[in-house]
């Protein structure tokens, strides 16, 4: 009883952290003359406040959550995988290709051959970054981080060049958007709002990725690598392969979110030409997700609900009270720091646990073979 | 029964009738109107959204302060996503005018627009009002300003060169880029203009070293649009090469080398657009800021020593447009 | 039109550009060198350099004095270091996340505070260029080397000064040991702790340094996220130098020069359309570290947090 209450306390560590770090904003409230109540009070209804509120907090949880899920398998793999908007981008390219040439095929066809090429847009891009790793010592930070600054580039290059918009092509000014896509081709809604299925393709994703972690040799081996190269080396697992395999993955992942977004929310791939205009930085707002999760795929998903929620809610409370936005974003900041810095205390109880069980096993030689927990990072 | 029916019908139709005539009586003071816009970029950036938002502050001023005209924005709202989720819940807050001053969020307006129909819209910087009842376009015919100012420095310039720092290829900067080309190819053919599109709208230290190249290539006259410029502006400030701005109004950041700024003044637009609010249109019109309607302005430094027949050249230039004697065709 | 860039004056415009853009990318890797060399990540660099930056050009701005702004800078962002180190320290958070977190509250704050306290773009008379008798003279030599401001130079006096301390000194030492074996230097009687705490804060320090050098000696003016993702580009730049500073200086120049070659192949019209122009020197940091292919590995402990046995 006692073990299953501190799980539930582990759980709601990022809450308890977030609440602290909104405190400390209420501080900064304060100093810009809002009321930090009133405030907080349009936070949470623009969160959670009526229908409409709770499904755009669904709809920006969505990429965070596919893109959390990539993160998982890659940090297990000990990969960290900063490309994340990169492959969104990649994999939206690709996605949102398929759904302007192919025009004469049914609907569920495309979305379907849409979600695929996303899938492997964003895989193709993460593989380079693990092909750079494994076979030239590329460290993954620096590829994924100028990578991501090439996806832009090649972006604005696509979007104001072979796939605008053909009404834009004529105007002057050139938005670098694409053609919309045909009503065939949009993700349905699921209830009279901007709620779309990618919630539910997310949700799915998020059960087959625990399924391939912990269920399947491929995940097991995955992890393997991530905890102990050396020894899964010595045990015949070709740990180069898992690392690319784990940036593959993971951008495939990222890839999903950016065809999600596209086929779901805009119904075209439109950017206003800088570095976030189009994946609105889900790539890092998804690692934070995954970490709020503890990197584990079931837990991302009430994980990037909370992030989403945040985030929605953030932007309704600069509307109610009119803050400035860069308030917004250091408040974002402080949440991040203080989820993170929460970790300690449910890795000192981790530790704890695992004293414990040394303790025992030591008194009791013959049973020193205790299955001992996954140390999480 | 059917007496009992007849009787209702007849004292709900009453009610309504007698509701709607106490409601025409008492809507007779002006309300006060309720305006929310949404941004791309921030409202200090001394270029696009400033301009929007300098220009709400000066409305509210002439309505009479935020009793008469209030507003309320969203600025950085550079992902389409968010901004579309701000606009939606602006008209859903009942806001008379939710204005939407970013191209990119034409899209996100056809599909709010018709869940809104008592909000009014408008949309900038376009024509497109997607044959909606409710959405306004405006645009600012910013090459006109950018030929002026094209015309200005052909006829300063004396190495005969000219640069351009923009931001990205797209939108207001490009229109403001292509107009000041074409501005200084009509008075000097065998000019040079070296165009340089940095791919940022923040990359301050980018435009300061694109400024600087410029200078090394021979120009002797700058220009460029969107928040970054001020990196440009400090080059051409050290170099003493002179500076053309737009947006707003560049003097202050190097009183002796800028010599004319193209401002908006959006409220031009915005006078009218309210009006026809107030009136009862609440769309399906669009305007366009421009030299002759004073939407643009091209601002003098009155510390930079122009000379009397440059500054001749660019009223008749000004004068050609508003008469449409000048034509500007883009490339 | 391609043979234009071969002119002596491109040659020269791309050197002396480059030798300057580097520089807050030079103070920035270095300093997430040592932080790295001990075993952290911080990614947080870019909100360092923010903040920095519009403290310095604040007081700059409001005490007329260029030395307090660079003071100041270095202050606050020793203060970001001081925070992160806690939290990477003493709470072993995850330190890419934590990194991203500062990175957030930076660049908020910095915006905030300049909105706040100053409502507008300014601009301040910074840094001014150094003419060094003698060297400055020397025809193209000394237009490209000898006629940068300050901090310019102070950058690149850092880099034998960071190499000298990493490897020369015992402190140094320290420092290695601790990013490549923290319990083997723990059993020695090193101080995992204060050394962490140490390069932390300095890598701090450097970045809010290179924010200043951004504000006040550079460009002369602080607007919103002026360094655009910068600090991100120095972290990466540390892998590519392979946590040598010589590397760092290597990679921040190779970089800053293909930045500065793809202005003048756009200023001099070569028909490459922008994008693709500015991809440039993104993709070349990828191809050279490709070409180069490099045996040194990572400090061991990088981003594994130290925890004592007990």
């Amino acid at each position: 009883m006692q073990s299953r209450l501190r799980a539930l306390f582990d759980a709601l560590m990022p809450v308890i952290a977030t609440l602290a770090a909104l405190a400390v904003g209420a501080v900064m409230l304060l100093f810009l003359k809002v009321n930090p109540i009133e405030a907080y009070n349009s936070l949470w209804n623009g969160a959670f406040g009526s229908t409409n509120a709770l499904a755009e907090t669904l709809v920006k949880a969505t990429p965070l959550l596919l893109v959390a899920l990539g993160i998982c398998i890659s940090f297990r793999a000990d990969v960290i995988n900063i490309g994340g908007d990169g492959q969104m981008i990649i994999g939206a390219i690709l996605g949102t290709w398929i759904g302007l040439v192919f025009v004469d095929m049914p609907g569920w066809v495309v979305i379907t051959l849409a979600l695929l090429g996303g899938f492997l847009g964003g895989a193709i891009w993460g593989g380079i970054a693990g092909l750079l790793k494994a076979y030239f010592k590329v460290n993954e930070i620096l590829s994924t981080v100028m990578m991501n600054a090439i996806a832009v580039q090649l972006m604005n290059f696509l979007l104001r060049g072979p796939m605008i918009d053909p009404s834009q092509a004529q105007k002057a000014s050139k938005i670098p958007q694409t053609a919309r896509l045909l009503d065939a081709f949009h993700l349905p809604r699921l209830v009279p709002t901007r709620l779309h299925l990618g919630v539910l393709i997310a949700v799915v994703l998020a059960v087959l990725v625990y399924i391939l972690l912990w269920r399947t040799t491929l995940g097991y081996r995955i992890r393997a690598v991530g905890q102990n190269p050396h020894a899964s080396r010595y045990a015949g697992i070709k740990v180069q392969r898992y690392v690319v395999l784990a940036l593959f993955l993971s951008g495939a992942f990222s890839g999903l979110a950016g065809v999600v977004q596209v086929y779901g929310v805009n119904y075209r791939m439109i950017t206003d030409g800088s570095a976030s205009g189009f994946t609105g930085a889900a790539g890092f707002n998804g690692i934070v997700a995954a970490l709020f999760g503890q990197l584990h795929p079931i837990l991302s998903i009430p994980a990037s609900i909370l992030f989403g929620a945040l985030l929605v809610g953030a932007n309704s409370m600069q509307r109610v009270v009119q803050v400035p936005s860069a308030l917004i974003t250091a408040l974002n900041g402080l949440v991040v720091v203080f989820v993170v810095s929460s970790e300690v205390w449910r890795r000192r109880r981790q530790r704890r646990k695992l004293a414990v069980v040394k303790d025992e096993s030591a008194s009791k030689p013959e049973q020193a073979k205790v299955p001992i927990e996954e140390a999480e990072r | 029964m059917k007496k009992f029916t007849w009787i209702l019908t007849l004292v709900l139709a009453l009610s309504l009738v007698l509701s709607a005539c106490g409601a025409a009586a008492t809507s007779a003071p002006a309300a006060k109107i309720r305006v929310a816009v949404v941004m791309p970029s921030a409202i200090n950036d001394l270029a696009f959204s400033q301009s929007m938002y300098d220009a709400l502050g000066r409305i509210q001023t002439e309505l009479g302060g935020p009793d008469k005209f209030e507003f309320v924005y969203s600025e950085n709202m550079f992902v389409v996503d968010d901004a579309a989720a701000a606009i939606r819940d602006y008209a859903t807050k009942g806001y008379d005018l939710v204005i939407a001053h970013g191209s990119q969020y034409g899209s996100s307006l056809q599909e709010i627009a018709p869940d809104f129909p008592k909000t009014s819209f408008a949309w900038g910087t376009t024509v497109d009002t997607f044959g909606q009842p409710n959405i306004f376009a405006y645009e600012a015919a910013s090459q006109e300003g950018g030929y002026v100012n094209g015309v200005l420095a052909a006829t300063l310039s004396t190495s005969k060169v000219i640069g351009v720092v923009g931001p990205i290829e797209t939108g207001d900067a490009k229109l403001y880029v292509d107009g000041f080309k074409v501005g200084v190819l009509a008075i000097n053919p065998n000019a040079t203009v070296n165009v340089n599109y940095i791919g940022s709208f923040s990359d301050v230290a980018l435009a300061s070293e694109a400024a600087t190249t410029h200078i090394a290539a021979g120009a002797d006259v700058l220009t460029g649009s969107a928040q970054m410029v001020v990196g440009a502006i400090g080059k051409a400030k050290e170099n003493n090469v002179l500076w053309f701005g737009t947006q707003s109004n560049q003097t202050s950041l190097a009183p002796t080398i800028v010599v004319a700024s193209q401002v908006y003044h959006w409220e031009v637009v915005l006078r009218e657009i309210i009006t026809l609010i107030q009136g009862g249109t609440l769309g399906g019109k669009s305007f366009v800021a421009n030299l002759a309607n004073g939407g643009e302005v091209i601002e003098y430094n009155p510390g930079y020593a122009l000379p009397a027949d440059a500054k001749t050249l660019a009223e008749t230039t000004i004068q050609g447009i508003i008469k449409g004697t000048t034509t500007i065709t883009l490339p | 039109m391609i043979s234009d860039l071969f002119s002596a004056t491109v040659l020269i415009g791309i050197l002396t550009s480059g030798i300057r853009l580097a520089t807050p990318y030079l103070y920035a890797a270095i300093g997430e060198t040592f932080s790295q060399r001990s075993g952290v990540l911080n990614l947080g660099v870019e909100g360092q350099m923010l903040l920095g930056a519009f403290s310095g050009f604040y007081i700059t701005l409001t005490t007329g004095n260029l030395w307090l702004g660079v003071l100041v800078a270095m202050l606050v962002g020793a203060l970001m270091g001081l925070a992160m180190a806690f939290v990477t320290v003493n709470l072993h958070a995850q330190q890419g996340i934590s990194g991203i977190g500062f990175y957030l509250f930076g660049l908020g704050m910095s915006d905030l505070l300049f909105q706040k306290l100053m409502g507008t773009v300014e601009t301040v008379q910074g840094f001014p260029k150094i003419y060094i008798p003698g060297l400055s003279d020397i025809p193209i030599i000394g237009e490209i080397f000898f006629s940068q401001n300050i901090l310019v130079y102070g950058a690149y006096l850092l880099v034998p000064l960071a190499w000298f301390v990493l490897n020369k000194t015992t402190f140094g030492l320290k420092i290695r040991s601790v990013g490549e074996n923290p319990e083997a230097a723990d059993s020695l009687g090193v101080s995992v702790v204060r050394v962490r705490y140490f390069t932390i804060i300095l890598g701090g320090t450097l970045s809010g340094l290179a924010g200043a050098s951004l504000s006040i000696a550079l460009l002369n003016v602080f607007q919103q996220n002026m360094t655009s993702g910068m600090g991100f580009i120095a972290v990466a730049l540390v892998y590519f130098g392979a946590w040598s500073p010589v590397g760092v200086l290597g990679g921040a120049l190779l970089f800053s020069m293909v930045n500065s070659l793809q202005l003048w192949i756009q200023v001099l019209g070569i028909p490459v359309p922008s994008d693709i122009a500015i991809m440039m020197p993104y993709v070349l940091t990828i191809l050279v570290l490709v070409v180069t292919v490099s045996k040194v590995r990572a400090p061991s402990a990088l981003t594994k947090p130290f925890e004592r046995e007990d």
